[in-house]
């Protein structure tokens, strides 16, 4: 389909590589839909805690909370699992080295990864929100999606960093477990499933440390949830966590280049 | 070897595509390369052959940019291998567990072209490495030996100039293995360099205009098949004699001597010269054998793993 759109037949560099890119996440898009253990967990999961928790709220608010709240933990589990996981596999298999011995640009790799986790993130939110209009008390307006949407696409960068992270670090075979092990928790603690202050007292204090908690209020504040620190602190935080998390990304990479024989 | 003659001398010193020169590449205080060249030319198989651990696959790694050396210097059409320009003259197939198993044939190879500015098309490459009747399989679902040539497809796709083969034809039954073969000398005819790494002296033999033969992390010995085999001048005897293995290795031009089932089996550059000095010792000397030694053979006394 993206193909089509690429019709000219010789390339100049800039057209080569995004054909290339496109191509990438085509491809991409097309493995994770095809891994059924990736794509029926990121998808099944949110949309099944959706039917047991959201359905049966109320109010429009308790709603519009579970639909911001599942939607960043489908954010998470579709990076985390789809980069730290996909490039934790490639990497243990010699797939990647394969694949950085040829003339793909590095940079597309990384980006056709974290596109199509994002892409599975709004997938997310698109059946959260058709649910919860349709069939739940949620008002959500075009505005309001969009918002959303963008604040999950932005989203995936640091979770791309932390995904990219993980896969360097954890060994392959035990990657699954140890993401859901760090993540389910995460996620919880930064008031994905129920509002921070519903915590207990020392989760509470802990959560404003968490750079998940900090997406978690941006999402919210679209629908006005959130209350307290300004947008742009939370976005700071991420940021700094981004940074964070490729340095040290970048930093293990270096090493263990130098190592491996 | 004859069934597998070498393949044809290739003209003398074509240009070359890609060299490492004196290059020095360490992992901590052990030295994977010291000092190593090699220069891959066009039209040429070049097939690089060592114990495991004896760098090959270091060399490999250097040409493609995936690390850099310590000391020397690693290029590919005179350029850095890291540079764009260098890495679409390349193809590589290496030695790879698995891959994405849920992409089907044709979406990897079609994946593969795109990286490349003037790749072949799509069915040539099918045909070429006989995957046109499995393009719509999963990469997950293939045998060994298909999943091979899936990853020759991937090596060859871009229509590179250089292209690195390690170890390709690994677990390949005998007629895929004949296929391969027929496709790397297609690719030397067409004028790409080839480098060939292998554990099958037999292959390199058959395949190689040049081996290099590299022993922890040194160049041991460069050229053709014949010059290697011959560079050596072994000759293999054998027979059955009273003689005890340490007075026959005494014996005039003698390089090692092992027991093989009944008789024993006696390495010397000139067989002419013990048989004359063996006669006189032993008069129960019988089933004489004198042959050239072969490929394996030059390769094990050559790298002492005997």
């Amino acid at each position: 389909m993206i193909e089509a759109v690429l019709t000219a037949k010789p390339r100049g560099p800039g057209a080569a590589r995004l054909h290339a890119a496109l191509k990438e996440l085509e491809y991409e898009f097309i493995r994770l839909m095809r891994t059924r253990a990736y794509s029926l967990s990121v998808l099944g999961f949110p949309l099944m805690f959706y039917l047991l928790f959201g359905i049966g709220q109320r109010s429009s608010a308790a709603a519009q909370y579970v639909i911001a709240g599942y939607s960043c933990f489908g954010l998470g589990s579709a990076c985390l699992f789809g980069i730290g996981l996909g490039i934790a596999f490639e990497r243990a298999q010699g797939w990647l080295e394969l694949k950085w011995a040829s003339p793909m640009p590095r940079l597309v790799y990384l980006a056709a990864k974290m596109a199509a986790s994002a892409a599975f993130a709004l997938i997310v939110m698109g059946l959260l929100i058709g649910l919860g209009v349709t069939a739940g008390s949620a008002h959500v307006s075009l505005t309001q999606a969009a918002e959303l949407a963008a604040i999950l696409l932005v989203g995936s960068i640091p979770f791309t960093a932390l995904g990219l992270l993980v896969a360097l670090i954890v060994p392959p075979k035990a990657a699954a477990g140890l993401i859901n092990l760090v993540y389910i928790p995460l996620s919880f603690a930064s008031g994905f499933w129920m509002p921070v202050r519903m915590l207990p007292q020392w989760l509470q204090a802990i959560a404003p440390a968490l750079p998940t908690y900090h997406l978690g209020r941006l999402a919210l504040g679209v629908f006005g949830l959130a209350s307290g620190a300004h947008a742009l602190e939370h976005w700071l935080v991420l940021a700094g966590f981004t940074v964070l998390m490729f340095a040290a990304a970048w930093i293990t990479f270096v090493r263990s280049e130098a190592k491996s024989p | 070897m004859s069934a597998t003659a070498p393949a044809m001398p290739a003209p003398a010193e074509p240009a070359p595509l890609a060299r490492l020169r004196e290059v020095t590449k360490r992992y901590g205080p052990l030295a994977a390369l010291d000092r190593f060249s090699l220069t891959l030319r066009r039209g040429e198989v070049t097939a690089l052959l060592g114990p495991n651990g004896a760098g090959k696959t270091t060399a490999v790694r250097l040409l493609l940019g995936l690390t850099r050396p310590d000391a020397g210097t690693a290029e590919v059409l005179g350029r850095n291998p890291r540079s764009s320009a260098a890495r679409t003259a390349i193809g590589a197939m290496l030695q790879v567990a698995n891959a994405p198993d849920s992409l089907s044939v044709r979406e990897q190879i079609e994946l593969f072209r795109s990286y490349y500015p003037r790749p072949l098309a799509t069915a040539e490459l099918l045909n070429r490495t006989g995957l046109a009747a499995l393009e719509h399989r999963r990469f997950g679902t293939l045998s060994g030996g298909q999943r091979q040539r899936v990853l020759f497809a991937l090596a060859i796709c871009g229509d590179p100039e250089v292209v690195f083969l390690d170890e390709p034809t690994v677990g390949l039954d005998i007629q895929t293995r004949r296929q391969v073969w027929s496709e790397i000398r297609a690719l030397a005819a067409a004028g790409k360099a080839v480098l060939l790494t292998t554990h099958y002296l037999e292959e390199a033999d058959a395949l190689a205009h040049r081996i290099v033969l590299i022993e922890r992390g040194r160049v041991a010995r460069t050229g053709t098949p014949h010059e290697i085999k011959h560079s050596i001048a072994t000759r293999r005897i054998r027979c059955r004699t009273r003689l005890t293995a340490a007075a026959l290795r005494e014996l005039p031009t003698v390089t090692g001597v092992e027991a093989d089932r009944d008789g024993v089996v006696i390495y010397a550059h000139e067989p002419q010269r013990v048989l004359r000095a063996m006669l006189p010792l032993d008069e129960t000397l019988s089933d004489l054998e004198v042959s050239a030694a072969s490929l394996e053979d030059a390769f094990l006394a050559l790298t002492h793993t005997r």
